[in-house]
């Protein structure tokens, strides 16, 4: 099997989004939320490394019910 | 006939308003070559792109190049939809062939069978030039791709390009999300290139003079001349053609602007305020880069003395916030938002400098995180204006409006609001 590198960041199709807000309460260490009740994802890449974190994104990608999240691997390099 | 390298206008050669015909157009530039192998001429030029991004144009064609496929499409962008941008229509009321001929260029080099000149449908006389310009060609020579137009209503985010190819496929001007980029989007299942009619004109330039008399205008950094679109306190608003480099005092002084201006203007109602108090910053995106600018989609905004960088702001960001698609949230709200705070202290209202406060922290929530770059422009505006504007700003936010923000004398100009009654205006 082919070895995959990157890291793994969560990202939020905007069009997609109708900010019901399930994601912030699913992932609320990964998602904070503007005024309007749009999710604002942290935008720190390293942060889905830690596996705790890796499955509540998971969790906040099922939960949503527009579909809008998902993971995206950044190729290094 | 070969063209003086130095000497301008080279697009805007000719008389401005009357378009050239298929044969005026023939003795004034030759005949064009469609060689596939121009690629190596484009590349070697460092054409960069006219309309707003500034991204290379040989790097765009060499991604479509690589696409598979035998009905690439290549589309010619006239939308201009800055209200205060004239450029591209300028342009085709001059020399309309030459953006014809560097499309047909451009679909030499990455091989495609079929070229759309996409014009906003309120362009009425634009129309009639290409139309005129295509009928013409296919009298005179039946080879090259398929010529045809393609009107969308115009909008502000409907010449951004997925916008743009969304509405050629499905007849909806609305942008798409593309995670990855850059993308190559698609008309029919077919690679597409999306050009800027401006910069299709000047491919058409480099196939038939070459890279290297392409260069001796302009720097090495941003090679060429470029068309800028000059409105606010100028005697009357202009198009005119200057060597990318030219000092900005040459640049106002060609169009006849004021030319002891407040503040400018530059790239477009997505662009960036500069100061008017250095004019001998260079025309081209290094010398702008210093002070947070670009050149953008060429269009410069003269703010004379008697005005107010605030109102203006405001006048140009709620415009901006009703030409939102209204797809993304943070768009269709946060701009509307900012719109607010801006009236907010333009009035120099009780809550001003709570407004001011929120206008800042607003400004970091919205950026990047729309499908396109709609609610980045308009944030870059307002961040100028935070910066360039920053003691006007305090003393609105102390309830002290400035007497040019009283006077009513607006410069830039905003088209009306059409759909007021649905913003959602604090």
């Amino acid at each position: 099997m082919k070895h995959r590198t990157g890291v793994l960041v969560l990202r939020v199709d905007p069009v997609l989004c109708d900010g019901f807000g399930h994601c912030h309460e699913l992932a609320p260490e990964l998602v904070s939320m503007d005024e309007w009740g749009y999710p604002i994802i942290d935008d720190d890449h390293a942060a889905l490394a830690d596996p705790s974190r890796l499955t509540s994104a998971r969790l906040a990608i099922r939960g949503c019910p527009r579909q809008a999240l998902h993971l995206e691997r950044l190729n290094e390099g | 006939m070969m063209m003086d390298a130095d000497q301008l206008p080279r697009l805007l050669s000719g008389t401005p308003g009357v378009p050239r015909s298929y044969q005026q157009h023939h003795d004034a530039f030759a005949v064009a070559e469609r060689r596939p192998s121009l690629f190596s001429e484009l590349e070697a030029s460092g054409l960069i792109g006219r309309g707003g991004a500034g991204f290379p144009t040989a790097r765009k064609a060499q991604l479509l190049r690589a696409q598979h496929g035998r009905h690439k499409v290549i589309v010619v962008n006239a939308m201009e939809g800055e209200p205060a941008s004239h450029k591209d229509a300028a342009l085709l009321a001059t020399n309309p062939h030459l953006v014809l001929d560097g499309a047909e260029i451009l679909a030499a080099i990455i091989s495609a069978r079929r070229v759309i000149v996409a014009l906003a449908r309120n362009n009425t006389a634009a129309i009639a030039h290409v139309t005129r310009a295509i009928r013409e060609r296919e009298r005179h020579d039946r080879h090259g791709p398929t010529l045809e137009i393609q009107t969308p209503p115009w909008r502000y985010v409907a010449g951004e390009e997925s916008a743009l190819v969304h509405w050629l496929n499905e007849r909806h001007s609305l942008p798409q999300y593309r995670p990855q980029r850059p993308t190559v989007l698609e008309i029919g299942g077919h690679a597409t290139l999306v050009e800027n009619a401006e910069t299709c004109a000047h491919v058409a330039l480099i196939g038939r003079f070459g890279a290297e008399w392409y260069r001796e205008v302009g720097t090495s950094a941003s090679p060429g001349s470029t068309l800028v679109s000059v409105t606010g306190a100028v005697e009357r608003p202009t198009v005119i053609e200057v060597a990318l480099g030219t000092p900005l005092r040459t640049v106002l002084a060609l169009a006849n602007a004021d030319p002891e201006p407040q503040a400018l203007l530059m790239g477009g109602y997505g662009g960036s305020w500069i100061p008017g108090d250095d004019l001998e910053v260079r025309y081209e995106n290094e010398g702008l880069a210093r002070l947070g600018a670009s050149v953008g989609a060429g269009v410069l905004g003269v703010l004379g003395r008697s005005g107010c960088g605030v109102v203006e702001t405001e006048r140009v960001v709620k415009w901006m916030a009703n030409e939102s698609a209204r797809q993304c949230g943070p768009c269709a709200f946060g701009l509307p938002a900012l719109g607010a705070d801006l009236a907010e202290l333009s009035a120099g209202g009780r809550d001003a400098k709570v407004a001011l406060e929120r206008l800042r922290e607003r400004c970091g929530v919205i950026v990047g995180r729309g499908a396109c770059r709609h609610p980045d422009g308009v944030v870059r505006l307002v961040r100028s204006c935070l910066d360039v504007f920053h003691d006007d700003l305090a003393n609105h936010a102390r309830g002290e409006v400035c007497p040019a923000a009283l006077s009513g004398r607006r410069f830039l100009s905003v088209p009306r609001l059409e759909r007021e009654d649905e913003l959602v205006w604090g």
